[in-house]
């Protein structure tokens, strides 16, 4: 494919993108392209640039080079996280981060998609309609049954399911999501691959993870990177096939 | 829709905070002015003075309250943009004096003549209006903080930095208003004021017609502040206050919602400021000093951060603690009491006084359930599978 229409037809692109930080180069020229309703695994050792990647896209970091489109049509370099996130990106930190303070449901009606202006939400009023929508997250993410407790005290694996939660309520194109088993049992990760399987029904995700078996699990296109360009591109199998991954990463 | 604001802020707090303060609003100038001095429940009009000027100090306390308590913004300098409400209340004062001045100048105030200024300047003009004066009370702390508060927060200025530019902020002004040259009577400030709306300001009737209006004040105030609370307005700042970045990633504009809470706790300031000073009689640059806002800070954590009632209890509790120290053999040591009180409602309130109340009621509460758990069913319920 010529560059022109992996521009258009690709949800996500990057191409070329450096980031530095004090000389180091937290990205160097990496390109990527993720496509519509597909599901990619970002993988690659500390420091290769998978977090630092995830600000670029969502607007935190502005690369020093290279361009970033999203949906062929918007310059993600050009707009702020605000702007970005109203585009349709959604992101789940690598920390859960969920408003601890709130209660579950709560936290689920601040991501719903509606007026984000101070104005809109001083007028907000409750409908039924945004109460079905509630409850039907509230299932998806398995949460029904603790709505009214304060997010601050759920279990890890439930704060993590509720970030998930959130990014759904968004109605966002694109989920991007950091680390999502980081400190979850067995159980809980098989859940949530099943879980990240569901939501790729109908949106693009791009998951970055440590863990193998769960990238095993969730059976994607795989991108390896490494000192902030991409080293590998392919299946599960054929990534941690490759012997520049083993020497980096695998570290065999 | 008036229904329903009613019961969303109708909570066992409001509902005592208010009633106790439509009370006062009447019960206090019954009992000074109706009841004769002899009787015992006779409320002297020194006493409904400094209790006015408290309840000023609370709408203070409750403002920094909106945007400390529930938006995580610690301003410092809070206290500048409740003098500026005072000045603009002290220019309609001044106009208000006319002939009867020292110098008995039917238009400049005393301080202009003494300072051999030959007409009005420009910002003084309408001032003898109190429409317009009433108007510049919330304008111009509003307008100062839109302003600040644009380049702050769009800046991404936070925490201790910005804390420390409202510091700045109201110290500059502190300077200023020193300055003769400046137009606002430098370091006398203004004062000797004779009549407000016609009324003699010194007269009894009028004190206690202010005190009543600092109390219907504060309870709209405190409404106010109750209904953006628990609006989803409201959920919006706390998220803010939690998880800033989070909040930003989920689309919402935060540096839009910090500046309109900001801009409204300005004015809300500033409005207690003009009721402040015909009670007192006077406002001087002083009102700047960067100590003013500290202490009012510590107001609103002695009384309990984030809790609205918090912060009038704890305005009204300390100011009351100061008089009466401040008069007594304990006088010089004002200072190290109030330093002392921060620290141990940091050691051992870290919630405030309301916040400690909640917790020991929530407590309380959850032993009872327990409890009455206990008693409907001896035997203890199987663990939940995880």
């Amino acid at each position: 494919m010529d560059k022109e229409t992996l521009t258009t037809n690709s949800l996500l692109y990057l191409d070329g993108v450096t980031v530095s930080f004090d000389g180091f180069r937290a990205l160097n020229s990496l390109s990527f392209a993720v496509a519509p309703g597909e599901m990619r695994a970002i993988i690659g050792p500390n420091g290769a640039g998978k977090t630092t990647m995830m600000d670029v896209v969502t607007g935190k970091t502005r690369p020093d080079e290279g361009d970033v489109m999203f949906d062929g049509a918007h310059d993600l370099t050009r707009l702020d996280e605000t702007q970005i996130a109203m585009l349709g990106i959604g992101r789940k930190f690598q920390k859960p981060t969920v408003f601890d303070m709130h209660s579950v449901e709560d936290n689920i009606r601040l991501a719903l998609k509606h007026d984000r202006s101070p104005r809109g939400t001083l007028l907000w009023r409750d409908s039924s309609e945004e109460q079905d929508r509630v409850a039907a997250i509230l299932d998806t993410i398995r949460l029904n049954k603790i709505r009214d407790r304060v997010a601050g005290s759920l279990a890890h694996g439930q704060k993590q399911w509720l970030e998930i939660g959130m990014l759904l309520a968004q109605e966002p194109k694109l989920l991007l999501v950091d680390e999502p088993v980081a400190g979850m049992t067995d159980a809980e990760t098989r859940e949530t691959a099943e879980l990240l399987k569901e939501i790729n029904q109908h949106k693009t995700v791009v998951v970055v993870e440590h863990d193998m078996s769960f990238v095993r699990e969730l059976g994607v296109k795989v991108t390896c990177l490494h000192e902030g360009s991409v080293l590998a591109e392919g299946t599960i199998d054929q990534v941690s096939e490759n012997e520049r991954v083993v020497e980096v990463y695998l570290g065999r | 829709m008036i229904a329903a604001l009613v019961t969303r802020l109708g909570d066992r707090g409001t509902a005592i905070m208010v009633l106790t303060l439509m009370a006062f609003a009447v019960l206090v100038p019954i009992l000074n002015l109706v009841v004769p001095p002899s009787w015992p429940i006779h409320v002297p009009t020194y006493i409904v003075a400094l209790w006015g000027k408290y309840l000023c100090y609370a709408l203070l306390a409750l403002s920094i309250d909106l945007i400390w308590g529930y938006c995580g913004i610690l301003s410092l300098g809070h206290g500048a943009f409740f003098a500026l409400g005072g000045y603009a209340m002290g220019m309609y004062l001044m106009r208000q004096i006319g002939t009867r001045g020292v110098y008995s100048h039917p238009i400049l105030p005393d301080f202009m003549v003494f300072l051999n200024w030959k007409e009005l300047p420009f910002f003084w003009y309408f001032f003898d209006h109190f429409w317009y004066a009433a108007i510049m009370v919330v304008l111009v702390p509003g307008l100062l903080a839109f302003v600040f508060g644009w380049f702050a927060f769009r800046s991404r200025v936070t925490g201790v930095y910005l804390s420390i530019i409202t510091q700045a902020m109201t110290y500059a002004l502190l300077l200023g208003f020193f300055r003769n040259n400046f137009g606002f009577g430098g370091n006398n400030g203004l004062t000797d004021f004779k009549d407000i709306l016609g009324f003699n300001v010194q007269s009894g009737g009028t004190r206690n017609a202010l005190f009543a209006i600092s109390c219907v004040a504060l309870i709209l105030g405190f409404l106010m502040c109750r209904a953006i609370i628990t609006s989803k307005l409201g959920k919006v700042l706390i998220a803010i206050r939690d998880a800033e970045s989070r909040t930003r990633f989920l689309g919402y504009r935060v540096e839009s919602y910090k500046l309109f809470v900001f801009t409204l706790s300005a004015c809300m300031a500033g409005v207690a400021g003009a009721l402040f000073v015909p009670q007192v009689g006077i406002i001087n640059p002083s009102e700047f000093a960067p100590a003013n806002s500290i202490e009012a800070v510590i107001w609103v954590a002695v009384g309990g951060r984030g809790t609205l009632t918090g912060a009038v209890i704890g305005a009204l509790l300390v100011n009351y603690a100061k008089t009466y120290f401040t008069s007594g053999f304990l006088a010089p040591y004002w200072l190290f009491l109030l330093g002392g009180l921060f620290v141990m409602v940091t050691l051992f309130l870290p919630a405030g006084i309301v916040g400690a109340y909640r917790k020991f009621m929530a407590q309380r509460r959850e032993r009872a359930a327990v409890a009455a758990a206990e008693a409907a069913s001896p035997v203890p319920e199987a663990r939940p599978a995880e």
